[in-house]
């Protein structure tokens, strides 16, 4: 029994000299990218608008293009994404994104350019730019993040609101006789032919978050081959204003919003014509 | 069977908390602490020993704070092996 006893003691002190190098640097399997800063977010709890800073400087950073890339930021909650994002940022006026992207594109068309902006920026006091630049097909990249509320001024409504959701200016609920329909602007852009590609993600599973990552990624690609607009939509969530906690959150995103804005490529490029 | 087995390092200092990671977690190893940061959030602490490091927790974390390390236990063979412990020890000896 002796034997036994001390192999298995044997055993037992490998198993504790492995388990105490785990936080080492070669078993590292996730961590925060260079591009994204160390400054802590100003967003909510649970807000969706991390994840996607966060995927797009993880694009950034795999795809070594940090010194390549401008980045827009819009008005709203995403105001401060130059604080976060380790790049070369321009603010631009309220819904005027896409088009201050369109500026610099023409004036450096070697870098890679981006637009972040969210649903009432860029669907709401920004539809004629956006329709615009994608009907030009504009060599950049939209990132649409929809959370179908206006976050940023305390939660009113937004074109893409969804019917009979409540927000402080539709205190009873969106009603589509006095109000109209949500805005499915991806869609709209989708029919355009100066878009090249046209996707809608989501931020609220694992699953969706690795799929936002991929179409992001593709993007940038499809930019570098100077092939046209891309435009990624990114459902997320608000909880602060829509006055749920971060978990009740996304499951209502899914029941809800995920049902009335499909996830899936809207528009794909025909590769035979390439 | 090599044996996987994770763990995460989390920036408590910048966590508020939303609990995310927790509803992604696949192990449930994940738990808000009673303790709160300087900021007055409850930060998540693993309560669960069974981490496999699948990066579930560190993907949906808007914060990007969770850092996840995996690895691979008995990486080296083994010097010994016991095959049979119910009756006699029979102790098989690789080279």
């Amino acid at each position: 029994m002796n034997e036994k006893t001390m192999l298995e003691e044997d055993l037992r002190e490998q198993e504790v000299d492995q388990a105490e190098c785990i936080f080492c640097n070669e078993n590292i399997v996730y961590e925060k990218p260079d591009t994204l800063l160390d400054t802590p977010m100003h967003y909510c709890p649970g807000c969706g608008h991390g994840v996607a800073h966060r995927l797009i400087a993880e694009v950034i950073s795999e795809l070594g293009i940090q010194e390549n890339t401008i980045g827009v930021a819009p008005v709203g909650c995403a105001v401060f994404a130059y604080n976060y994002l380790n790049i070369d940022m321009q603010e631009a006026a309220h819904g005027r994104a896409s088009a201050v992207a369109t500026g610099i594109k023409r004036v450096m068309p070697e870098k890679y350019v981006f637009s972040y902006q969210g649903d009432g920026d860029l669907a709401a006091i920004g539809t004629a730019e956006t329709i615009h630049t994608c009907n030009r097909g504009e060599n950049i990249l939209i990132v649409f993040i929809n959370n179908a509320i206006y976050g940023m001024t305390g939660g009113q409504m937004a074109p893409t609101t969804l019917p009979g959701m409540k927000t402080t200016t539709s205190p009873f609920g969106r009603d589509v006789l006095t109000m109209g329909n949500p805005l499915k602007i991806t869609e709209i852009v989708a029919t355009l032919p100066g878009v090249y590609y046209c996707t809608r993600t989501a931020v609220n599973t694992p699953a969706n978050v690795r799929r936002a990552k991929k179409a992001i990624l593709k993007s940038f690609e499809y930019q570098k081959l100077n092939k046209g607009l891309c435009f990624v939509e990114i459902v997320s969530d608000c909880p602060s204003n829509w006055k749920m906690n971060p978990v009740q959150a996304n499951k209502w995103l899914e029941e809800n919003m995920l049902p009335y804005y499909p996830l899936g490529d809207l528009k794909v490029p025909n590769e035979k014509e390439n | 069977m090599a044996k996987v087995k994770g763990d995460i390092l989390v920036d408590i200092e910048k966590c508020k908390g939303c609990e995310l990671c927790r509803a992604a977690c696949p192990q449930k190893s994940l738990e808000l602490s009673r303790k709160i940061n300087s900021k007055g959030y409850h930060y998540i602490v693993r309560i669960e020993d069974n981490c496999t490091g699948c990066t579930n927790c560190a993907l949906v974390c808007p914060e990007g704070i969770i850092k996840v390390y995996r690895m691979t236990l008995n990486k080296k063979e083994p010097v010994a092996t016991i095959t049979n412990v119910t009756n006699d020890i029979t102790v098989t000896v690789k080279s």
